[in-house]
């Protein structure tokens, strides 16, 4: 998968299942700080990005994302190897 | 602190009559039924297959999707009934206002998220524990309701959650009015909710033999007091009140629907799901109000029955009745408006509460719809199918769960 690709698929995913602003969606913003996830929206982005990429992520790798694009370099980093 | 006196500054609600207070109150002197066929989930299969849906609530227009996602529906319909209620009594708290530490939430709610018990368990059996949402025990919780509002709310005063089934949200205004009289708070939001029109619940109220299966004529199915009654119908929705220390409201120049003045519980200690027969433990609940209140029985001047429809709860509701009222029985008013909600459950007694306090504001009484064939049993002044008017000065309002709770209000004219 492009990363252009995973970009926008994750994108969806964060305002269709997590209900952030579009708008507020760029590679540096960071989860907790920027775009207001707390520890549980965490935890259901990661389930998010388990159903909808089909990879498996496990919390040691997990605790490493902080921002939206290190989320979709671990995905890329998953799925391209 | 007894000199500490309790009034109604506030209310809310949406329910299968109204989306508010004042388009559910004239939809109830209207005797407009709240009940039909079952949309929301398949009841196809259901031995009951109506219900009191709100077919037409928009939680996005009251809170942000990201946040309604994270809420069950029981707690959405609470928080939008609080807000109402605050709205009408002027109350607003800044984050940190001093004022905010001296007002709190008591909810009542019988089941909390069913719903969302129900999506969660279906993940856990057909997928596995990895994907149960890290929301799904914060939507579930039946305090959750309470907890919610107190977040967005700014209340950071008492806060607790009354479970005692449809008895639930009349335990709550009555465990508020008690914190403020006590100096615990100054302003209480109290009330209540459920959003039980789930498979589980009403395939599990349906197996207890409690719920009406007329589901060809379901605006005729909630007939308290009528011969044809056949059992509760299920409804959605909830009720909230603004309970107020009567100083504190007087000093704001606060509108004063009502004063809370008397608050009397007792346990059928009988049977789990079934009123103990001749309705002794009921009858202890009314008059330990009447005592708290320090008034008797005459002064009651409109009764909101419990009045399920259920065959065995409308006989000894009125045989409890006659037995504390006497002849003055025969005299008060009383009506069941569950005729057009249906059973709230958890939110059933603060709508009860809302209605009679506008009873008292408005000097009329909502009828009970569906009533033309009445029990020989049943042999009071139900208001049977038209509102009336009546010099409501004293209104008494009956709550009664699963469990043998037995909870009774009383409320007076300001």
């Amino acid at each position: 998968m492009e990363r252009t690709e995973i970009e926008s698929k994750l994108t969806d995913l964060l305002v269709d299942e997590l209900g952030i602003e579009r708008e507020d969606i760029r590679a540096d913003a960071k989860f907790e700080e920027d775009l207001d996830v707390d520890s549980l929206g965490v935890v259901e982005l990661l389930m998010a990005l388990e159903d909808n990429f089909g990879v498996k992520i496990p919390d040691e790798e997990a605790e490493q994302i902080s921002t939206v694009g290190e989320a979709i370099d671990l995905v890329e980093k998953k799925l391209n190897g | 602190m007894n000199d500490r006196r309790v009034v109604v500054t506030g209310l809310g609600t949406v329910n299968p009559v109204g989306g508010d207070v004042e388009s559910t109150w004239r939809g109830l002197l209207d005797g407009v039924s709240g009940i039909g066929p079952i949309t929301a989930i398949d009841a196809s299969d259901l031995p009951s297959q109506i219900a009191g849906e709100i077919t037409d609530f928009d939680v996005e227009a009251f809170m942000p999707r990201r946040q309604a996602r994270r809420m069950d529906r029981y707690g959405q319909l609470f928080w939008v009934a609080a807000g109402e209620a605050l709205d009408d009594s002027g109350i607003a708290y800044e984050p940190d206002d001093p004022a905010a530490y001296r007002a709190g939430v008591v909810v009542g709610s019988g089941i909390g998220g069913v719903a969302t018990f129900e999506e969660e368990l279906t993940t856990l059996l057909e997928i596995g524990p990895h994907r149960l949402s890290p929301f799904g025990i914060p939507k579930i919780i039946a305090n959750m309701a309470g907890g919610q509002v107190s977040i967005d709310f700014n209340l950071y005063g008492p806060n607790t959650t009354a479970v005692t089934a449809c008895a639930a949200s009349a335990n709550a205004i009555g465990d508020a009015a008690a914190i403020i009289a006590r100096g615990s708070a100054d302003v209480m939001v109290a009330g209540g909710a459920d959003a039980a029109i789930t498979r589980f619940a009403m395939g599990g109220f349906a197996q207890a033999r409690a719920l009406s299966t007329r589901n060809d004529d379901p605006q005729g199915a909630s007939r308290p007091f009528d011969a044809g009654r056949d059992g509760f119908v299920m409804a959605e929705g909830a009720a909230a009140l603004v309970l107020e220390e009567r100083e504190h409201a007087l000093m704001r120049g606060a509108n004063v629907y009502a004063e809370v003045i008397g608050y009397g519980m007792s346990a059928d200690g009988y049977h789990v799901t079934l009123p103990r027969p001749g309705g002794g433990g009921a009858a202890r609940a009314m008059q330990s109000a009447l005592d708290d209140a320090g008034i008797v029985a005459e002064k009651v001047s409109y009764l909101n029955a419990h009045g399920t429809s259920t065959a065995a709860n409308d006989v000894t509701e009125t045989m409890a009745i006659k037995t504390v009222f006497g002849d003055h029985a025969y005299r008060v008013p009383i009506s069941s408006t569950k005729s057009m909600t249906g059973h709230l459950l958890g939110g059933a007694g603060a709508i009860e509460a809302v209605a009679s306090v506008l009873a008292i504001r408005d000097r009329v009484v909502p009828p009970t719809i569906n009533l033309t064939d009445p029990d020989p049993e049943c042999d009071l002044d139900y208001v049977p199918g038209e509102a009336r008017s009546v010099d409501v000065q004293y209104a008494m309002s009956n709550s009664f769960g699963f469990g043998g709770h037995n909870v009774v209000l009383l409320f007076r004219s300001p």
